[in-house]
């Protein structure tokens, strides 16, 4: 009897093009309605046809965002998923797939037999296995069959009786298939469904901070497009009726980022949104945001470098470029969400903040977090009352007005009777060029003080566990908030607790404390260790040790685990 | 018609300009166009990009966008989407808006945003001291090809004309009347205009000095037919003698602002749909 009762991983293989996607996009939706905790995460190629492409889609009695290494159940789609997930599969993973296709060229090859080309024969056409496959699932699981017929018909409503009919008809036969299989081969599925989830919103990472843009009052975009940061750009495009955003597609990043600053500089909330490659182009619209001191938000969704990388793998290795993007000294904040309802209150956040300092504020996501789904409660969306800074003007208006806590109200062109002028160069409280030295001194004064109000609103970490009585604290940040905590978990022990942040710059001045006397370790997916070496600048505390992976995927929870492990003996905790 | 004197920057305003420089014909005429036009200093914005040219909206009072080198399209563009009630105008110079902004330059024009595109064309970087811009003539000894320029001209009006451009004209700046009439057409003109003002830099080109512009220039006659984009790209090709005025315009294509906005109301009055928002936030259940 093999027996499921708390947390599954159940990874769907195949290449691009046999609609993974669609089978996640329903399965996930499905098990959400019949009550279950699922998040889901992929992993694919840079390419639009063919390659080795999977979907991991954790399904679990508690709440739960990360990724597992571990595989119980494979649907394997074609021949190449078995040696491109070898490191994974291991004599517990059961194996689902067509024997024929799958175990081309091998000799041992343990698959549970799933006849998708017959079914795709019956039901008159190949499009419908991917509802048979998801059917199986449901059917093994033993799942509300009836749920999972209201699914497919809302879902495929729009495209008319036959095909509702059609696929009712082929979820019947996988579910059919799922359950006979189950009876065979002894797996048994006890998770516990939860009332609630039935009623939560189900998102990735990209809708849940394309929803926190509009949450801004966001009504502007101008992007290049680049994987992973295109997928804003899309979301915003596809909602540009229902909120009246402006949506044009640069020609470039350096287009992009001068048409945004210019249409905050007439009275719009823009947005940037690209990868680390096409932010390097647009750093010099960061010092121009810089000096103008006219706001700017630049979400970069980052993927792995130098240049084009890898396109479609992911990494948190932009974090230098946007501390010290731009050239010359000026303020400005970045945000890394941890979860979706993180990110739907982040770039509000980003956006006050750009807004009330008029300063170059940055998000930064990755491929990982914007393309995994999860669920959670509507109401643990927060939202910030949108304020727009803007003033009308008098007639003696003075852009760059000197004031003591270094903002100048902002006025727009055409809001009143004053004019507005704004000058990349260095200028006088009028906005005109000036090459007085004093006049440098206080501008540049101004615009640096600012950083001081604007680290008092920085937001607090959050705290994993007892940090006070622990001995060993493990920093994250970003999306590795779910790997982290889920760590924690499992190893159990009130000796390590964990901080993770959300705004990584500037930092609180408060939270240094919560270091003192403590063993620091930094969990990030970078080689370098970039968020370590910027709390050794912002707090000046040592930095014990640091868990670190760059070879495109985000951490797994058991290698995480295992880190843990030796730490807690090499520190003889 | 608005008093010109009220576009005028007080008495003692330090000029970066070097006396005798063809920029301040071009100053002069845009306040006189601006004034006779009635455009209210609030409602105009100069965008510029850096160059001697890209100074301008430092010497007269109107709201401006003075940005980075070659940039002075995009927030243009921006501009005039947010606020389509707005008089745009980018002013810059020839290096500025064909070298740096060269890529800016041609999307623009494939956008058809209306704005008024003034490029003061000296020939030469007056800023940086007088190395070649993609308009110095071949031959053109400079400190970086003391041998003289080794390439061929860049030809924007034909660039423009190839684009589809809907307004594309030459001036000169050393013809106050004629000028000043080619730069309200452009400004009351829907859609983007180009125009090429040949403009003397009197320091660093000692070769197109206000002589040879005088020589080289010659108006298209009333009979020209300025619809004919075939004549005009005969024109924009000519480079024995520069043909001055309107050498194309056509009127009807759709200007950018109209295509990716509703209506004319300046964006900063928009205030979020939180009933849009909820309804697409439960849509994910
Ligand atoms: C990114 C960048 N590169 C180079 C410069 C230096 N620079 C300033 S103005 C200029 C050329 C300006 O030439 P043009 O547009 O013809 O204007 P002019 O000074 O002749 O009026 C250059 C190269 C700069 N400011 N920024
Ligand atoms: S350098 Fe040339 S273009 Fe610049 S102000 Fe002097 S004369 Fe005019």
């Amino acid at each position: 009897m093999k027996n499921f009762s708390r947390d599954i991983s159940l990874v769907l293989g195949g290449s691009a093009g046999m609609g993974i996607q669609t089978i996640e996009a329903t399965l996930v939706s499905v098990l959400k309605r019949e009550g279950y905790h699922v998040f889901a995460s992929k992993e694919y190629m840079s390419r639009i046809r063919g390659g080795s492409n999977s979907t991991e889609i954790r399904i679990t009695n508690k709440r739960r965002a990360s990724f597992v290494k571990r595989i119980d159940f494979l649907f394997a789609l074609d021949a190449d998923v078995i040696p491109h997930l070898e490191k994974r599969i291991t004599s517990k993973t059961i194996i689902l797939g067509e024997r024929q296709k799958v175990c081309r060229g091998t000799t041992v090859c343990q698959v549970i037999d799933v006849p998708f080309t017959q079914f795709a024969n019956e039901l008159g056409n190949p499009i419908y296995t991917s509802t048979v496959a998801v059917g199986i699932v449901l059917g093994m699981f033993r799942a509300d069959e009836a749920l999972f017929e209201t699914y497919l018909r809302e879902r495929f409503a729009r495209k008319g009786n036959e095909i509702v009919e059609k696929n009712i008809e082929a979820g019947k036969k996988g579910y059919d298939f799922g359950k006979h299989i189950a009876y065979n081969e002894g797996i048994e599925v006890n998770l516990s469904q939860n009332k609630a989830v039935e009623k939560e919103i189900l998102i990735d990472g990209n809708d849940a901070l394309g929803l926190g843009i509009l949450a801004s009052g966001c009504n502007y975009i101008s992007s290049y497009p680049m994987s992973p940061g295109t997928g804003i750009l899309t979301f915003l495009a596809q909602h540009k009726k229902e909120f009246g955003i402006v949506i044009d597609q640069a020609e470039d990043e350096i287009s992009a980022i001068n048409h945004s600053i210019g249409a905050w500089y007439a009275g719009a909330r823009a947005i940037v949104s690209t990868s680390g490659g096409g932010f390097d182009l647009m750093t010099e619209g960061v010092s121009l945001s810089g000096i103008i001191e006219t706001p700017i938000v630049v979400h970069i969704g980052q993927r792995p470098g130098p240049a084009t990388g890898l396109p479609t793998r992911t990494e948190q290795a932009d974090l230098n470029l946007v501390l010290y993007a731009g050239h010359g000294e000026f303020p400005r904040a970045v945000f890394a969400p941890g979860t979706h309802e993180e990110a739907f209150f982040l770039a509000q956040q980003a956006f006050f903040i750009a807004d009330k300092y008029q300063i170059p504020v940055f998000i930064l996501t990755d491929q990982y977090f914007l393309d995994s789904i999860r669920s959670f409660p509507e109401e643990s969306l927060q939202t910030l009352t949108p304020e727009n800074h803007i003033i009308k003007t008098d007639a003696d208006y003075k852009r760059y007005a000197l004031t003591p806590d270094g903002i100048s109200p902002r006025g727009v062109p055409g809001y009143g009777q004053g004019l507005v002028g704004i000058d990349s160069d260095e200028h006088d409280e009028d906005a005109h060029i000036t090459e007085s030295a004093e006049m440098r001194v206080l501008m540049h004064e101004k615009r640096l003080g600012k950083i001081k109000g604007i680290r008092e609103e920085a937001l607090l970490p959050t705290e994993i566990g007892d940090v006070h009585h622990a001995e060993m604290i493990v920093i994250s940040w970003g999306s590795n908030k779910g790997v982290l905590e889920e760590a924690l978990i499992h190893i159990d022990d009130e000796r390590i607790a964990g901080v993770h942040f959300s705004q990584v710059y500037p930092l609180p001045e408060n939270t240094k404390k919560l270091f003192a006397k403590k063993k620091v370790v930094v969990l990030e997916n970078n080689a370098s260790g970039q968020f370590a070496n910027l709390l050794k600048l912002e707090y000046g505390i040592k930095i014990s040790e640091s868990i670190l992976k760059y070879d495109g995927d985000p951490f797994f929870v058991e290698e995480v685990v295992k880190r843990f492990k030796t730490l807690i003996k090499d520190f003889e905790l | 018609m608005i008093d010109k004197k009220l576009y005028d920057m007080p008495k003692g305003t330090d000029m970066a300009w070097c006396p005798g420089c063809g920029n301040f014909p071009i100053l002069n005429i845009v306040k006189m166009a601006l004034s006779e036009l009635d455009r209210a200093p609030q409602d105009v914005v100069i965008c510029s990009g850096i160059g001697q040219a890209a100074k301008t909206p430092h010497y007269l009072r109107v709201n401006y966008f003075n940005g980075l080198h070659g940039r002075a399209l995009p927030p243009a563009i921006a501009i005039k989407n947010v606020n389509p009630k707005l008089t745009v105008i980018a002013e810059s110079g020839d290096g500025d808006t064909y070298g740096e902004g060269g890529n800016h330059f041609m999307h623009t024009i494939r956008r058809n945003p209306d704005i008024t595109n003034i490029v003061h064309d000296n020939m030469i970087y007056g800023l940086t001291k007088g190395q070649a811009s993609p308009m110095s003539e071949k031959g053109l000894k400079n400190p970086i090809q003391p041998d003289g320029v080794i390439v061929d001209q860049f030809n924007p009006l034909a660039v423009a004309l190839s684009l589809d451009a809907t307004f594309v004209a030459r001036a000169f700046t050393g013809d106050i009347l004629q000028t000043k009439e080619i730069i309200k057409a452009a400004i009351l003109h829907k859609g983007y205009a180009l125009i090429d003002v040949l403009q003397p830099c009197v320091v660093f080109n000692k070769q197109n000095t206000y002589q040879w512009f005088k020589e080289k220039g010659y108006y298209v006659d009333e009979a020209h037919d300025k619809t004919d984009k075939m004549k005009a790209l005969e024109l924009a090709f000519d480079l024995d003698r520069l043909a001055l005025g309107i050498i194309y315009q056509r009127e009807g294509k759709p200007s950018y602002e109209t295509l990716v906005r509703e209506g004319n109301e300046p964006m900063f009055e928009r205030v979020l749909d939180t009933a849009a928002l909820n309804t697409l936030i439960k849509s994910y259940k």
